[in-house]
C-alpha cells in the first residue's frame, strides 16, 4: 500500500506532484528482488541518484578502477627497455636530466635495467613482464597506454590529481562526477563504492573518493573487507530484522503524519532514505557473501573467505556491477618500491595479477565487459635511475608511465604511445591525466567540457581548463 | 550548459527569477547589474572579459569604454541603437557559424535574453558598477498598507514589499513551541528543554520572545554554535590532512573562536586579530592564537617533498580562505591568470599574496587561563627573590664582571657547512648562520648523514649547537611536539680528500654540555616496540656507543625551548692540510614506533663547528647567556643584566640555597600546549607573479598592494599584514559586512540572500533582496559590527518567526523559499544532529573547551588500509564522549563518520556553505551507531524514571524531549502500538531484551529488561524522527 494513501489531510499535499516527483510510491516495503530494479521510475527531481541520460550514447555504463597506489614501476611491468639493461650501472645522459627534480634520489644516479623478462602475448603481441602471467592471458582485451604523464611526483598530490583532476584537495573525484552525471542504477546499494586492499591506506586519503563541491551524496562509500561492509549496517545488539521493520513502520507513520501537517518534501526523501537503508541491510551482506559463487569462479580470482583482500574485492566489484553500482574503485596501496623492488614487485603481482585478469575474463564471459570500463594504473611511474644502497629500487617519476584499460568501448588488443629508450620521457602519443579524464568521460557519454557544476561562480569540471580526447583509445 | 537533471533545474529556476522579473514588466528599466551583467559574464566574458590572455578579437565587453569603442568592424555597442550594435547582430546572426556565443563554447542565449540585451542597449547601455563592489547604503522599502500589520522590524519591510510584488503574503507566525525550538537550535544549537518551553508558554508578557532571545544570546553555548560555522570557513581540523595525516595541536584556536562569539568580539576586530593579531601592539596570547586562522592549511610532509612547494600550496589555500570567508570573492583563479569575470588581475592576486608571504610557520607554546595565572605568580615570586638578593648585594654587577673575567676563554669555533648526503626524506634548509633547519617528514628513528670537505688540521673537538627557530614546535630546538630533541649517537669518520673512500672512524674522549639533563626514561608514547630501556641525559650519552641512550637538554616547561650546546673532544686530533672529508652520522633513534604521528625528537636546527684549541675545554655556556656576555658590560640593558644574574647565581656555589629555591619555583612552571600562529619574519621574502601559478616559475616581482576595484588604502599605509587586516575589516569595504551578514542569514534561513555565499563577484548569484542585504550590512557596521546585535535583529523579525508549513502551491511557486513567504525548515547541521540526540537523552556533557575528544569510532578507520598508517585514536570512553560535537577531534583523512555522513566538511579547504544531503547512510547512523543507540537506551531509562507512571504520560515526556511539542493523540497511539508489540516480544526474549536495553550506569536490579528494551525501541524511533533532527 502506498504509505501516504491514508494521509489525514489529503488536500494539503498535491498527491500527483508527490507521487511523480518524490518517488515515495516506490519506497515499497517488499523486498521483491535484491538485484537491479527498474530504477528509472524514480524521478530525478527529488532523487539525486536517479539514473540520468548522458550527452550522447555511452560506450561504457559503469567503471571499475583498480587504482594501484604507490605507483607501480612501468619499467618492470609493461615498458620493456633493453637500452636500460644495456646501460645498467651507468649514468643517464645529462641532457635527459635538465630541469628534472626527483623526490628522493640525486637524479644523476646510475640507470637500472629491469630484472624481469618480457615476452609478447596474444594476437596483439602486447609486451608484458613475466610478473604478469595471468594478464598475459587476457592481453587481447587490453588497451595499454605507455605514454601516460602527470605533473606531480609526490604521492598525495599525484593521487589526488589522478582521481580528481587537480593536485589540491577539494575537487570531486572521478567516481563522484560519474554518479553526478549518470546517477545510480541500484536502489539497494551506494552508487560509488570504494575498497582499500593494500598494505596501508592511500596518501590522498578520503579526498581520492570525495565529492568536493558536488553534493555529498556522490562521494564514494568505503566498504570494509571484514565485518560490516558498510558502517553501522548491522542492527544494534538485541535488535533483529523484525524489530527494525517495526521501528521503520512506526517511524514512517510518524513522519508521514508530519508531512501531512507541514508539507515539506524533505520528509518524503527521508522516508525513502530509511527504506533504502533497510534494503541495504540485507542487500549489502548478500552482496558480500561470496560463498555462493561456484568454485571455478572463486578459483579464477583466487578469491574466497579469508583469501587476499584484493582478489575478493575484484570479485565483489563484479557482483556490484551486476547489481547496478555505477563506479567501483579498489585502492591497492603497495607499489612504492624505493628499495626491495625485486621481491616486493613479485609479491604485489602475485597478489594482484590473477584477480585483475580474472575480473576482465569474468566480465567478458558474462557479456559485461563491453559496457564496463576497467582501468588499471597508479599515480605516476618510477625512475629508470636506481635508488637505494642495494641497487634495487626506483624513485617517483612523473614524465612517463603505463596504465591500461579494458572493456567499455576501448580498442582491445592495442598498445598506445611510446616512451624513449630509457622509459624517461614520452616520445609518442602523450596522454596527460587530463586527457585520460576527458576520454573516460567521453566513454561514459559526456562531453568533458559540458559536464560541469557551478561553484564559486565558475562552471567547474573534472578536466579543469585542460583535457584533449584521445581518440586512439576508442576509435 | 548543464546536463539535464535536478541540479540543472535549480540553475534554471535561479535564472528564471531574473527573467521573470524582467518579463512581467516589459516597460521596466533594465538593470545592468541584475539583468545584464550576469548574462554577459556567463556568456561573453570568458573571451571578451578582463583576462587579457584569453581575450578574442581584442574585444572587451566588461567596460563601457571598450564596448563602445570604434573598431574596424564597427562598434560592439552603439548606445541607444541595438540594430547598429555588432553585439546584437552577432548574437542574432542567422548563420550558426557566425552566431555568438559560439556553438562549441556550450553557451547560448535564449530569445528572452537576447531581447534583454536589445532593451538594455535601447535604454542607453548603461553600465553601472557591479553591485557588490559598490558601498552598501541603507534605503527603505514601502509596504502596502494592507500588509503593514505583518511588519515587525525593518527586515520585514523589505521582505513584505517583495512578497507584495509577487502577489504573496507572509505566513502566519509559528506556534510558540516550534518557535522556541527553532530559536534555540539556531542560537545555541541545542533543543530547548520541556522546562524552557513551559516557562516560555507561561510568560504572557509582550516581551516574552525577546527575553528568550536575550537568554539564548547570553548562553555560553552560543559561541559553540556560531563558532562552528566560522570553523568551517577557517577549515579547522586537528590533523595535517595529507598522507600520514599527523596530529597537530591547534585547539586553542577553536576555543578562541568560540570565546570570541561568546564575548561578542566585534566582527571587524575578529577579522583583524585572525589576520594579524600578532602584529597588534603588545599582543595578548589570545591575539596570537587568533592568527591560527591562516595556519589551518593542510600540510604535506610525505618523504620526497620540497617543503617550499607545500608552503606555497598553503599560501594559495590562505588566499582562497580570505577570498571565500572574508571578501566573498573567488580569487583563486587569478593564481594562474587574470580573473575571467571579476576585475582582478593576476598581478592584483600576487600583490595581496605578498602581504601574507612573509611569515614563519610558528608553533608557540601557549597556556590556559589558569596556567597563565600560575605562571604570573611563579614569575612574581622569582622576581621577589632575585630583587631581594640583588638588594642585599649592591656590588652584584661587579661580582659578575669578576666572574666573567675568571672564566676560561671559549675557544674559537669554525662553523662547518655540512651537506646532507643520506636519504633525504628529512629535508634541510641551509641558514645564513651556517646552521641547518630540518623540515619535511620527521622520521622517528634514523641516521642523518652529512659530509664536509675541508683543509683543516689538528681538529681537537666538535661542537654541536642545537638552535631555536620559530618554525619548530615551541620554537625548538628539536622537532619533538614540545620542541625537545635527542641525539642518540654522534659518529665521525675522516677520509683524505684525495681518496674519499678511505674512511677512518674517529673516537671521542669526552663530551660536555651547557646543561646536564638528569637521565630520564622516554615516556610511554615513545615506545619503539622493544623492551629496551631508552633514556636521554647528558651529552656523554651521545658518544657511549649505545643508540638507546641519547644526549638531550630538556630544562622542563618554561625553559625547554632554548638553544643548547655540547662539545665532543676527540681522542686524537684529526685533519691534514692536504684536505679532508669529514663524514658525520647524527644517529637519532629516540622516536616512537609509528613514524606517522611525529613522536620524534629529531634535531630541529643545528650547527656543527670544529676547533683546534688544545684541551681541556670548558663546559660551554648556554647560547642565550653567551650572547649577552658577548655584549660589553656598559651596553647591557637592565633586563639583560638580570638575565645574566639569574644564570650566575645558579652557577656560583655561594648561592646554592637561593638557587635551589628558584629552581623549585621554576619546576612548578605548567606544561603548556603548542598552537599554530603567524610570526612575521624580519627579512622580507620577495613575492613574484608565478607563471601559470607554478611556484617554480617566478616572473615579475611585486610589492604588497590591494586590488584597485575595492576600497582603497592611503598611499602612506605601511605594507604590513596588519594593514591588510585593517583593510579587510574597514567600514568602506564593499563586501566584508555583506558577506558576513549573508552567512548569518544563511545560518538562520538555510539559504543566503545571496545564494553563492563564497562569490559576490560578477558570476555570483544576485541577491534575492538586495536592499535588505545592504540595509543589514550597513546596520551591522553602524552597530559596531556586533554579531549578537545582527542575530538579534534577524531572529526578532516577523519574517523569521513565520510558520514553516508549506502548501503545494507555494512549494511550486517558490520551492527553495527565496521569497520568504514562510519560515525556514531544514535538517540541522551534523554537529547539532548529535547534540540534539545527546541533549534529548540526557547524556549531554556541557563542558567546554580543551583538546579534541576522540569519541569512540570504529578502530579500522585508524589502521591501514583505511588509514595510510596507524593513527593514535584513543577512544575517550568517559564522560567526554558525551560532549558537544564541536569538540570531537577532526581528523582530515578519515573524518569522524557520524559527522561526515551529515555533511560536516573535513576541513580540507574553506567551506562557507555546507551541503545538506538526505541519505540512507544517515539513517543507518542514527539507527545503529553505538552512541546513538546508547542515547536511545538512556532516553528509555530517563523516561521510565522521570516520565510518570502511565505509558501515555511517558510517551509525552520522551516525545517532548525530542521535538518540544506534545504528541497528537494519533501519534501517541502509533507509539503505543510499537511499545506494546515490543513489550510482548521482549517479554519472551529476555536475552535480546538485555542486549538491546544495554547496561545503564548504576543499574538497579529492579529494572526490568523487557520493559527497558521496549522503551528503548520507542526512544530510538523518537530520536530518528525527521522532526527531531529538523529545525521547523
Amino acid at each position: 500500500m502506498h504509505p501516504f494513501d491514508s494521509s489525514p489531510n489529503p488536500d494539503l499535499l498535491s498527491r500527483r506532484w508527490f507521487l511523480k516527483d518524490c518517488g515515495i510510491g516506490l519506497g515499497s516495503m517488499a523486498l521483491a528482488s535484491l538485484l537491479k530494479e527498474d530504477a528509472r521510475a524514480l524521478s530525478a527531481e527529488s532523487d539525486p541518484l536517479a539514473p540520468r541520460t548522458p550527452h550522447f550514447a555511452p560506450k561504457a555504463k559503469r567503471v571499475i578502477f583498480l587504482f594501484q597506489a604507490g605507483a607501480p614501476s612501468h619499467l618492470d611491468l609493461f615498458d620493456n627497455k633493453p637500452a636500460l639493461t644495456k646501460y645498467d650501472g651507468t649514468l643517464p645522459p645529462p641532457e635527459l636530466l635538465e630541469g628534472y627534480r626527483a623526490a628522493f634520489i640525486n637524479p644523476n644516479s646510475a640507470l637500472m635495467g629491469t630484472r624481469f623478462k618480457f615476452a609478447r602475448h596474444g594476437q596483439s603481441g602486447a609486451e608484458l613482464s613475466e610478473l604478469l602471467p595471468h594478464l598475459a592471458g587476457v592481453a587481447d582485451d587490453l588497451c595499454i597506454i605507455k605514454s601516460m604523464a602527470t605533473d606531480q611526483f609526490n604521492h598525495a598530490p599525484a593521487q589526488i590529481l589522478m582521481n580528481t583532476g587537480h593536485h589540491l584537495f577539494g575537487r570531486p573525484s572521478m567516481g563522484a562526477w560519474s554518479l553526478y552525471g549518470l546517477g545510480s542504477e541500484s536502489r539497494n546499494l551506494p552508487g560509488f563504492v570504494v575498497f582499500s586492499t593494500g598494505t596501508k591506506g592511500t596518501s590522498g586519503g578520503a579526498g581520492n573518493w570525495g565529492s568536493g563541491f558536488l553534493p555529498s551524496t556522490y562521494q564514494g562509500v568505503m566498504f570494509r573487507n571484514t565485518g560490516d561492509p558498510i558502517l553501522y549496517l548491522s542492527n544494534p545488539p538485541g535488535a533483529d530484522r523484525k524489530l527494525q521493520r517495526d521501528t521503520l513502520d512506526t517511524l514512517n507513520q510518524l513522519n508521514r503524519g508530519r508531512f501531512a501537517k507541514v508539507g515539506d518534501p524533505e520528509i518524503a526523501a527521508r522516508v525513502n532514505a530509511y527504506e533504502m537503508a533497510f534494503r541495504m541491510q540485507s542487500s549489502a551482506p548478500e552482496l558480500m557473501d561470496i560463498s555462493g559463487e561456484p568454485q571455478h569462479v572463486l578459483d579464477l580470482y583466487g578469491a574466497g573467505p579469508g583469501k587476499g583482500p584484493y582478489a575478493n574485492a575484484c570479485l565483489l566489484a563484479r557482483r556490484m556491477i551486476e547489481r547496478g553500482v555505477r563506479f567501483v574503485q579498489i585502492f591497492h596501496e603497495a607499489w612504492d618500491q624505493h628499495g626491495n623492488l625485486t621481491k616486493d614487485l613479485t609479491k604485489n603481482c602475485k597478489a594482484t595479477d590473477q584477480p585483475t585478469a580474472a575480473l576482465i575474463a569474468d566480465l567478458k564471459n558474462r557479456g559485461l565487459l563491453e559496457d564496463t570500463l576497467v582501468i588499471w594504473g597508479g599515480e605516476f611511474g618510477r625512475t629508470p635511475m636506481v635508488q637505494g644502497g642495494t641497487n634495487d629500487g626506483r624513485d617517483h617519476h612523473p614524465n612517463a608511465f603505463t596504465l591500461f584499460l579494458a572493456g567499455g568501448g576501448v580498442n582491445a588488443g592495442t598498445t598506445l604511445g611510446e616512451s624513449d629508450e630509457f622509459g624517461f620521457n614520452v616520445v609518442r602519443d602523450r596522454v596527460h591525466v587530463h586527457d585520460l579524464h576527458a576520454t573516460l568521460l567521453h566513454l561514459l557519454g559526456f562531453d568533458h567540457t559540458q559536464l560541469n557544476h557551478r561553484f564559486q561562480g565558475l562552471d567547474m569540471r573534472l578536466t579543469g581548463v585542460a583535457g584533449e580526447l584521445v581518440k586512439k583509445i576508442y576509435s | 550548459m548543464f546536463i539535464q537533471h535536478w541540479q540543472s533545474k535549480v540553475a534554471t529556476l535561479r535564472c528564471g527569477f531574473i527573467l521573470l522579473a524582467a518579463s512581467v514588466s516589459p516597460a521596466a528599466t533594465v538593470d545592468f547589474s541584475r539583468d545584464i551583467q550576469p548574462l554577459l559574464a556567463r556568456n561573453c566574458f570568458a573571451c571578451h572579459g578582463p583576462d587579457h590572455h584569453e581575450r578574442k578579437a581584442d574585444l572587451r565587453l566588461d567596460t563601457p569604454e571598450a564596448a563602445t569603442a570604434i573598431r574596424k568592424s564597427g562598434r560592439a555597442i552603439v548606445t541607444g541603437r541595438p540594430a547598429d550594435s555588432l553585439l546584437i547582430r552577432r548574437i542574432e546572426h542567422a548563420d550558426p557559424e557566425d552566431r555568438m556565443p559560439p556553438a562549441d563554447s556550450g553557451k547560448s542565449l535564449s530569445p528572452a535574453q537576447r531581447q534583454l540585451l536589445r532593451d538594455w542597449i535601447e535604454q542607453g547601455a548603461n553600465y553601472s558598477g557591479h553591485w557588490a563592489f559598490e558601498q552598501p547604503v541603507k534605503s527603505l522599502a514601502s509596504v502596502p498598507p494592507e500588509l503593514a500589520a505583518t511588519v515587525h522590524n525593518e527586515i520585514d519591510r523589505f521582505v513584505v514589499a517583495r512578497l507584495a510584488t509577487e502577489k504573496l503574503s507572509p505566513a502566519k507566525p509559528a506556534d510558540r513551541t516550534t518557535l522556541l525550538r527553532r530559536l534555540a537550535l539556531d542560537l545555541v544549537g541545542l533543543p530547548p528543554t520541556p522546562k524552557d518551553i513551559d516557562a516560555f508558554l507561561a510568560d504572557k508578557s509582550p516581551q516574552a520572545y525577546e527575553k528568550q532571545v536575550d537568554r539564548l544570546l547570553k548562553s555560553r553555548h552560543f559561541g559553540e554554535r556560531f563558532g562552528r560555522l566560522w570553523l568551517d570557513a577557517a577549515r579547522y581540523a586537528d590533523t595535517d590532512g595529507y598522507e600520514k595525516d599527523k596530529p597537530r595541536t591547534v585547539w586553542f584556536y577553536r576555543d578562541w573562536v568560540i570565546n570570541a562569539f561568546n564575548r561578542d568580539l566585534p566582527y571587524n576586530q575578529f577579522i583583524i586579530e585572525q589576520i594579524a593579531g600578532d602584529l597588534l601592539p603588545n599582543p595578548t596570547q589570545d591575539q596570537i592564537v587568533a592568527t591560527g586562522f591562516l595556519r589551518n592549511s593542510m600540510l604535506n610532509e610525505e618523504g620526497g617533498i620540497d617543503p617550499e612547494q607545500f608552503r606555497m600550496e598553503a599560501m594559495f589555500d590562505r588566499m582562497d580562505t580570505i577570498g571565500k570567508s572574508v571578501l566573498g570573492l573567488t580569487i583563486q583563479c587569478a593564481q594562474c591568470h587574470d580573473h575571467k569575470y571579476d576585475p582582478l588581475s593576476q598581478k592584483d592576486y600576487y600583490r595581496l599574496f605578498a602581504y601574507l608571504n612573509n611569515d614563519h610557520e610558528a608553533m608557540p607554546v601557549v597556556y590556559t587561563g589558569e596556567q597563565l595565572q600560575a605562571i604570573q605568580s611563579i614569575q612574581s615570586r622569582i622576581r621577589q627573590l632575585e630583587t631581594g638578593l640583588r638588594k642585599s648585594l649592591p656590588d652584584w654587577r661587579e661580582r659578575i664582571i669578576a666572574w666573567e673575567r675568571a672564566r676560561p676563554k671559549d675557544p674559537e669555533w669554525i662553523p662547518l657547512d655540512i651537506i646532507n648526503i643520506g636519504n633525504n626524506a628529512q629535508r634541510y634548509e641551509a641558514m645564513p648562520d651556517h646552521s641547518l633547519l630540518a623540515g619535511g617528514w620527521s622520521p622517528p628513528r634514523f641516521t642523518a648523514n652529512f659530509a664536509h670537505t675541508n683543509h683543516l688540521e689538528n681538529i681537537t673537538a666538535i661542537q654541536i649547537e642545537v638552535l631555536t627557530d620559530p618554525n619548530l614546535p615551541g620554537g625548538g630546538p628539536g622537532r619533538g611536539y614540545d620542541g625537545n630533541f635527542a641525539l642518540s649517537e654522534l659518529k665521525l669518520q675522516v677520509a683524505p680528500l684525495t681518496d674519499p673512500k678511505k674512511k677512518t672512524a674517529t673516537s671521542f674522549a669526552r663530551a660536555a654540555g651547557d646543561f646536564d639533563q638528569p637521565e630520564a626514561e622516554l615516556p610511554a608514547r615513545f615506545t619503539d616496540g622493544t623492551k629496551n630501556r631508552r633514556v636521554t641525559g647528558p651529552a656523554a650519552l651521545a658518544i657511549d656507543g649505545k643508540t638507546d641512550t641519547a644526549w638531550a637538554a630538556d630544562r622542563g616547561p618554561g625553559r625547554r625551548n632554548q638553544a643548547t650546546t655540547a662539545i665532543f673532544e676527540l681522542k686524537q686530533p684529526i685533519g691534514t692540510k692536504a684536505g679532508n672529508v669529514f663524514l658525520f652520522d647524527l644517529v637519532q633513534m629516540h622516536g616512537g614506533k609509528n613514524g606517522n604521528d611525529y613522536v620524534t625528537k629529531n634535531l630541529g636546527r643545528f650547527r656543527v663547528s670544529a676547533t683546534t684549541a688544545s684541551p681541556p675545554l670548558v663546559n660551554p655556556t648556554p647560547p642565550s647567556i653567551q650572547t649577552l656576555l658577548n655584549l660589553r658590560p656598559e651596553d647591557r640593558s637592565t633586563s639583560q643584566w638580570e638575565q645574566i644574574f639569574s644564570h650566575w647565581i645558579a652557577t656560583d656555589p655561594e648561592w646554592t640555597d637561593v638557587a635551589k629555591e628558584l629552581e623549585g619555583l621554576r619546576d612548578q612552571w605548567p606544561e603548556g600546549t603548542t598552537a599554530y600562529a603567524l610570526n612575521a619574519r624580519s627579512d622580507v621574502r620577495p613575492t613574484a607573479i608565478l607563471k601559470r601559478g607554478d611556484w617554480l616559475k617566478p616572473g615579475e616581482e611585486v610589492l604588497p598592494g590591494i586590488p584597485p576595484f575595492l576600497n582603497q588604502l592611503s598611499p602612506e599605509s605601511p605594507r604590513s599584514r596588519l594593514e591588510l587586516a585593517r583593510w579587510l575589516a574597514a567600514d568602506d569595504s564593499p563586501t566584508t559586512a555583506r558577506v558576513f551578514v549573508n552567512r548569518i542569514w544563511q545560518a538562520c534561513f538555510g539559504n543566503g540572500l545571496v545564494r553563492t555565499p563564497e562569490d559576490f563577484g560578477v558570476q555570483g548569484e544576485p541577491p534575492s533582496h538586495p536592499k535588505l542585504l545592504d540595509w543589514l550590512a550597513v546596520d551591522f557596521m553602524e552597530s559596531g559590527w556586533s554579531v549578537k546585535g545582527l542575530i538579534r535583529r534577524i531572529v526578532t523579525s516577523a519574517t523569521y518567526r513565520q510558520s514553516s508549513h508549506v502548501t503545494p502551491k507555494l512549494l511550486e511557486t517558490d520551492p527553495y523559499n527565496h521569497l520568504l513567504a514562510r519560515g525556514p525548515r531544514f535538517r540541522v547541521d551534523a554537529e547539532i544532529v548529535r547534540d540534539i540526540t545527546l541533549a534529548a537523552s540526557g547524556l549531554l556533557n556541557p563542558e567546554m573547551g580543551g583538546p579534541g575528544i576522540m569519541v569512540p569510532a570504529p578502530e579500522f578507520l585508524f589502521k591501514p588500509p583505511a588509514s595510510y598508517g596507524d593513527f593514535p585514536w584513543f577512544n575517550d570512553t568517559g564522560p567526554d564522549k558525551y560532549r558537544r560535537a564541536v569538540y570531537t577531534y577532526r581528523r582530515r583523512s578519515t573524518p569522524f563518520p557520524s559527522l561526515t555522513v551529515f555533511d560536516a566538511p573535513p576541513g580540507d579547504f574553506s567551506c562557507v556553505s555546507r551541503q545538506r544531503s538526505n541519505t540512507p547512510l544517515q539513517a543507518l547512523t542514527t539507527l545503529n551507531e553505538p552512541l546513538f543507540v546508547e542515547a536511545a537506551q538512556a532516553l528509555a531509562r530517563k523516561t521510565i524514571a522521570e516520565g510518570g507512571a502511565a505509558d501515555a504520560q511517558r510517551i509525552k515526556y520522551a516525545f517532548r524531549r525530542c521535538v518540544g511539542r506534545v504528541p497528537a493523540s494519533n501519534e501517541t497511539e502509533t507509539i503505543l502500538g510499537l511499545l506494546e508489540r515490543q513489550r510482548t516480544r521482549f517479554a519472551n526474549d529476555a536475552e535480546n531484551a538485555k542486549l538491546f536495553a544495554g547496561e545503564g550506569p548504576d543499574e538497579s536490579p529492579s529494572v526490568d529488561s523487557p520493559e527497558l528494551a521496549a522503551w528503548t525501541a520507542v526512544s530510538r524511533v523518537l530520536l530518528n524522527m525527521d522532526e527531531t533532527i529538523t529545525k521547523e
